[in-house]
């Protein structure tokens, strides 16, 4: 066993936690929040108001 | 309403129409310039070289400055209509809005493909960077590339997942030590600084024009390499802080410095490798400007254009999953895929279930599928989408002329760049061909059918009415 076998580990250990940590956080996010929250995100917010102060 | 900054940290990005969550506006300029260029650096790196097998050096210049000039395009046209149209999804969201929902789908499409089959390529490399480091470190065996290959996109989906800041202030970092990389070695190599090392007349002698014109013309394919991704940049516009002002300086700085890097990067490597050796991107030189470092007999070279490599492909691969992602959450905000990935994460402000959704789908391709297909569906993708942009600006100004609405930037010599843009496309379009006629059709016919499926199936899901959010007068001629 030399050290990039080592190293090899550390990758698939340090992948599967970072998978791990947002799985986790999804869930608890999802749980968290009403739906009608998580998906309010309207396009356009900024632009209206620009074309409300462009036309006066 | 005037007096609402919706900038401030008071609004934080949420507006008066409905946003109870959205993205968080927290980029400025310096930010799109690393998303921009952090993107395509890695094609100066490694890719680009294609070219020259196509038609020698020369040809590979040409195809440099040729794609220069369409990338130009397309940057002075994306500056024009994204700064007006400032909202994630880029491409796709001006296509909604100027040409239509079917054409808004494939430029979607084409963007999650372009920029997915990107992050896969890029991930690829660098598992296979670290094991060329494995074995300049004396290990003797064979390492298993998987592990890094599936780290580097669990940490960059991580880091994207955590925050827009954070993530493209990495990119800013990596990017500039990438590009002051290329700048560093050119001084060193070519007599500026020290003794240099060119040898272009002698290695140009008789290698002029190996295949002829024909080959000019074939080196455009690869001559995207270059600055493929710029184009990236407009998914940063509903999270940057002035859209009028950041994006068109962040893309019209980044396609500069591109063109800068480029042609340096052509000049360094072509005066030191011999053509047919810097052509075969597979057995011959893999990275020629890390390969280039290394006939300079500088230790402090290689280490400068190892790391370059390195973080040239980390970059690329982080604003892919940003621009990836981006692209993802707008259509489903729109409807156009389930509503379901149109979330935004409530502390991190990030589209994070699209962020997930594409970690998968990027791991399957990189574990699973050859780079030369990957990247060949990465640049088809690409090519598909400039090739909407010329008749999406000409129907911008026919539809909303000069004056009717407030625009960010108003890019020169309208439609000169647009037709340029259109003619090289069109160029490039038969240089694909000829080396990938099958996987052009192939990826056509794919476009079509699911073209076929948005329109039968899916748009009855799309709320029509919500979807065209930009407060402007009724376009001439409707």
């Amino acid at each position: 066993m030399q050290t990039w076998n080592y190293i090899e580990y550390l990758a698939w250990g340090l992948s599967i936690l970072l998978g791990l940590y947002m799985v986790v956080d999804w869930v608890r996010t999802d749980t968290t929040y009403p739906e009608d929250v998580l998906t309010s995100s309207r396009e356009g917010e900024l632009e209206a108001m620009t074309e409300e102060t462009f036309k006066g | 309403m005037a007096n609402f900054d919706i900038t401030s940290n008071v609004r934080d990005g949420m507006g008066p129409h409905g946003t109870k969550v959205g993205l968080l506006r927290v980029l400025g300029p310096a930010h799109v310039w690393a998303l921009g260029v952090g993107i395509v650096l890695v094609g100066e790196y490694m890719g680009w070289n294609f070219a020259v097998g196509k038609g020698g050096a020369y040809a590979a210049l040409l195809a440099c400055w040729f794609a220069g000039i369409l990338y130009t395009c397309v940057a002075m046209i994306d500056s024009e209509v994204t700064s007006t149209v400032a909202a994630a999804g880029g491409q796709y969201t001006q296509a909604k809005h100027i040409v239509g929902p079917l054409m808004a789908f494939n430029v979607g499409l084409y963007l999650v493909f372009a920029y997915t089959m990107l992050e896969a390529a890029n991930a690829i490399t660098a598992g296979y960077l670290v094991s060329v480091v494995s074995n300049m470190t004396g290990y003797a065996g064979t390492l298993d590339q998987r592990p890094f290959i599936v780290l580097v996109i669990m940490f960059l989906a991580w880091l994207n997942y955590r925050g827009v800041l954070a993530t493209l202030t990495f990119n800013l970092v990596i990017t500039a030590v990438a590009f002051a990389a290329i700048i560093v070695l050119f001084l060193s190599t070519s007599g500026i600084l020290g003794g240099g090392i060119m040898q272009h007349a002698a290695l140009f002698e008789g290698h002029e024009l190996p295949y002829g014109w024909i080959g000019v013309l074939a080196a455009m394919h690869f001559g995207l390499w270059y600055y493929l991704g710029i184009e990236g940049t407009t998914q940063a516009a509903e999270e940057v802080r002035s859209p009028a002002r950041a994006l068109p300086f962040g893309t019209l700085a980044g396609i500069m410095t591109l063109l800068i890097a480029a042609t340096l990067t052509w000049y360094v490597c072509s005066g030191v490798l011999p053509w047919e050796f810097l052509g075969d991107g597979v057995s011959g030189s893999v990275a020629p400007l890390f390969d280039t470092a290394r006939l300079s007999g500088s230790d402090a070279l290689v280490w400068l254009l190892g790391i370059g490599t390195l973080f040239a492909t980390l970059a690329s691969a982080n604003g892919c999953i940003n621009d990836a992602s981006r692209a993802w959450f707008a259509m489903g905000r729109d409807k156009y895929l389930p509503a379901w990935f149109g979330a935004v994460h409530p502390k991190y402000r990030t589209p994070y279930r699209s962020i997930l959704f594409l970690v998968p789908i990027a791991l399957i391709f990189a574990l699973g599928a050859p780079l030369d297909q990957v990247i060949t569906f990465s640049i088809l993708s690409g090519l598909l989408e400039y090739t909407f942009m010329p008749l999406n600006i000409i129907l911008f100004r026919k539809k909303w002329p000069m004056g009717v609405i407030k625009r960010g930037y108003e890019h020169p010599f309208h439609p000169l760049p647009a037709i340029t843009l259109l003619a090289l496309c069109a160029i490039t379009f038969f240089a694909v061909f000829l080396g990938y006629g099958t996987q052009l059709v192939a990826m056509i016919g794919f476009y079509i059918v699911v073209s076929l499926w948005f329109h039968f199936r899916r748009y009855r899901f799309v709320d029509r009415g919500a979807q065209f959010t930009m407060p402007w007068p009724r376009p001439q001629g409707y």
